[in-house]
């Protein structure tokens, strides 16, 4: 009897955690992958409208984003309370479109220059006479396949 | 001397580093979710070509004004009501040449969905939450009418119970097994029978 008595030595084994490196390094490697750091700090207010027959922004074309908006409240004193265009890390005037497509077209490899997609991600506050001054640069700069970045959602959301 | 072992690395403080990262990582992600209504701008035409005539029945007007009020063929009209009536003047099949229209082939309204243009103005105080609105509606009405042409054409090409939505979204899935150039196909086809024809007055 002595014998199966002995294994009832009351402590708990301590729980085996060599595997939780594993475990980690996993999830950080999945979180790696997922990672895209955000490119651009946003210097104007950007909530987006919302629509429900959207198409996916194919990640495989390239993609040039130009944001709308009122300055943010950090700005607003030098850049006042009108909507303002953003492109990469600074406000940027209208004239301005034009070298800037340019640009990101120089740094795409050629075959892709046909597919780049303008993503506008308009601030649902603005009005339609900033983004119809951008829509005319764009064809100026006949950048021509434009995308209305929105929000999922009924669209009776965008009235409030 | 004696022969030594390499002493073991410790690696217990290997899940804090990682925790460390893992942190790190977890903070900065951003899952993207970037989806949109895509559209084409015309290209600016210099040449002098007259634009081609559309007679006014082929003409769907929407014009919204400073207030974000809607108005539609001259009337006033709110956004929830903008859908059925963009479906109903695209599927009119005034002329009777359109096979699978189920309009009401009224004579002062569109010909056929081939001829049928749907012209948008704004001023320049409309607000953006509102231009999407309509733009929105007046796509879902195109999606609506492609929608059941594909369960009709998809029945006969065999994609059947599939809509355009549906279809679409197969022919950009990996995984889907089917027909890849037969669906594209009847995609293409139903562009054709359904363009749309969105104007957009400067």
């Amino acid at each position: 009897m002595a014998k199966f008595n002995k294994k009832k030595s009351g402590d708990l084994p301590p729980v085996n955690t060599a595997a939780l490196p594993d475990i980690v390094f996993m999830l950080l490697f999945f979180f790696m992958v997922a990672t895209v750091m955000r490119e651009n700090t946003l210097k104007i207010a950007n909530i987006l409208p919302v629509a429900n027959q959207v198409e996916k922004l194919d990640k495989k074309n390239p993609i040039s984003y130009i944001y709308i908006g009122k300055p943010s409240d950090n700005y607003a004193s030098k850049f006042g309370t009108e909507a303002r265009i953003q492109l990469n890390d600074d406000f940027a005037d209208v004239s301005e479109i034009v070298p800037f497509i340019n640009q990101e077209r120089a740094a795409l490899r050629e075959e892709l220059i046909p597919f780049l997609t303008v993503s506008l991600k308009v601030d649902k506050k603005s009005n339609m006479g900033i983004v119809g001054d951008v829509k005319q640069e764009l064809r100026k700069a006949n950048a021509l396949k434009i995308n209305y970045t929105t929000g999922t959602g009924d669209v009776s959301a965008n009235a409030e | 001397m004696a022969k030594r072992a390499a002493p073991e690395v410790n690696a217990g403080s290997m899940a804090d580093i990682a925790f460390l990262l893992l942190i790190f990582f977890l903070v900065t992600t951003t899952i993207p979710k970037d989806s949109g209504i895509s559209r084409k701008l015309p290209p600016i035409d210099e040449s002098e070509t007259e634009p081609p005539i559309i007679r006014q029945k082929n003409i769907f007007t929407v014009s919204l004004n400073n207030r974000n009020q809607m108005l539609v063929e001259e009337n006033l009209m709110e956004i929830e009501d903008l859908r059925a009536a963009a479906v109903e003047f695209l599927d009119n099949n005034g002329d009777g040449t359109c096979t699978f229209c189920k309009g009401k082939r009224d004579p002062n309204s569109s010909d056929n969905p081939d001829k049928a243009v749907i012209s948008l103005k704004n001023e320049r105080e409309t607000s953006y939450a509102t231009y999407i609105s309509v733009q929105n509606e007046l796509v879902a009405a195109y999606n609506e009418l492609r929608n059941r042409r594909a369960l009709e054409i998809g029945a006969q090409k065999g994609f059947p119970n599939m809509n355009f939505i549906e279809m679409q979204a197969k022919l950009d899935d990996v995984r889907w097994s089917g027909n890849k150039t037969k669906l594209k196909e009847v995609i293409e086809q139903i562009q054709l029978e359904i363009p749309q024809k969105l104007s957009e007055v400067q």
